[in-house]
């Protein structure tokens, strides 16, 4: 069973960093992003600092969800959903690997070039360096609890704003919590806004393939 | 082994496509299921599979490997190849043993399916009877008794047919059980007919 997973995430990240695999399309878009907003503030480096890194919270939220869709239906399309539903490991493990490799493909990358884009943002090396631990630690959470709204959106041939929708809502708790620590504001400490977005990530990494299983074979049917 | 359905049913969208189907398939035997467009084949096979649930009746494998669902037990190769084109046929068929449970080591199916020569190349680039070949080839990767093929001879030449029916006795002659889904002959002699449809 544990080779049937291994092989599942290992094959998917392989996809995405392949031609046309879209692991680099999030970290472009965040990229892109990241540069659009000191144009539209205007050059007012303390002010930039402050939003910075709510800016990239953003940017790193949205750039996940680009390409969420695809988790499922890309398998569903070609048939290979059907075999991994016939194979011996569970459908919440698989839809787990797949969440994990999808993570590693995007959330990682995004993580890594959030304190080099900070940079572009005037954020100050204190913050830079809060910021990206909370993304490392919050990334996963959004991928995880995108896997229910790319579950849902498996038979949909245009799901990808779909999912977005459906999943934005459930990841505000996360923004919320991830932007208070890194930016060091707000009424709560630091220690305990990180333990709440680490408490989400692991909510989000137990519900995230749960409900995308159920999802998955009702839909199915 | 046997392969059991009794009183199957199905019902999808609120159209009814079979009801009281019954059939017992021994080791060794191979099941065709004929039937005009839309009579249920697919849905039979993917039934049989564990991907539909039936909406009365039951099916099951009798002296199977124990404690598992039938789906662990089975092929499917459905009218989708399930071949990802970024992979090459080498990664592709790699993949599908890991995920189907096969022994790791030296594999000869894709020299047996004839698309050894394209191991390396990426699937994108094969044409629809070589994406088929490779998706028969997971059949021999992976031992399983039971093999639900949905209409397996769809763009195979003449040469794939006969290699096709070539496994599929080799298949029977180890007790494997075949239900599979066809307009065409499938070139096994002796396949049972189970003909959909037609006022069921």
């Amino acid at each position: 069973m544990m080779e049937a997973l291994c092989a599942i995430f290992l094959r998917d990240l392989k996809i995405a960093f392949r031609a046309g695999g879209g692991a680099g399309v999030g970290v472009v878009f965040f990229l892109a992003l990241v540069t659009v907003v000191p144009f539209a503030v205007g050059p007012d480096m303390p002010l930039l600092g402050r939003i910075g890194p709510a800016m990239l919270w953003i940017g790193a939220l949205l750039a996940t969800l680009l390409g969420l869709d695809r988790i499922f239906s890309a398998d569903r399309e070609d048939g290979s959903l059907d075999v991994m539903m016939l194979s011996a490991a569970p459908l919440e493990l698989i839809a787990a690997a797949k969440g994990a490799a999808h993570w590693v493909a995007t959330g990682l990358p995004l993580t890594v070039a959030a304190p080099l884009f900070g940079l572009l943002l005037g954020i100050e090396p204190a913050a830079l360096g809060t910021v990206t631990l909370t993304l490392l630690i919050g990334t996963p959470a959004i991928t995880f609890l995108g896997l229910i709204g790319a579950a849902l959106a498996v038979a949909l041939p245009r799901g990808g704003l779909l999912v977005a929708v459906l999943i934005l809502p459930l990841t505000i708790p996360v923004l919320i919590f991830g932007v208070a620590a890194s930016a060091g504001v707000g009424p709560v400490p630091f220690e305990t806004s990180l333990k709440f977005v680490a408490a989400l990530t692991l909510f989000a990494l137990v519900l995230g393939p749960v409900a995308s299983a159920v999802a998955l074979r009702h839909i199915r049917q | 082994m046997r392969l059991i359905a009794e009183r199957l049913g199905l019902e999808r969208g609120g159209r009814r496509l079979f009801r009281d189907l019954g059939f017992a398939l021994t080791g060794g035997e191979a099941l065709a299921v004929t039937g005009s467009n839309g009579s249920g084949k697919t849905s039979l096979l993917r039934l049989i599979a564990g991907l539909l649930r039936p909406s009365e009746g039951r099916i099951e494998l009798e002296g199977g490997p124990a404690e598992r669902a039938l789906g662990a037990a089975a092929h499917f190769v459905g009218h989708l190849d399930g071949v990802k084109a970024a992979l090459t046929a080498r990664e592709n068929l790699e993949f599908m043993r890991a995920l189907l449970g096969g022994q790791p080591g030296g594999s000869t199916a894709l020299t047996t399916l004839g698309i050894e020569h394209l191991a390396d190349l990426p699937a994108g680039m094969f044409s629809a009877g070589q994406k088929r070949r490779l998706a028969l080839a997971r059949l021999l990767i992976a031992p399983r008794p039971l093999w639900l093929l949905d209409e397996p001879l769809t763009s195979l030449d003449a040469d794939g047919q006969a290699v096709f029916a070539s496994l599929a006795r080799a298949h029977l002659q180890r007790g494997g059980l075949i239900v599979a889904a066809t307009h065409a002959p499938l070139g096994i002699d002796g396949a049972r007919e189970l003909k959909l449809g037609g006022g069921a």
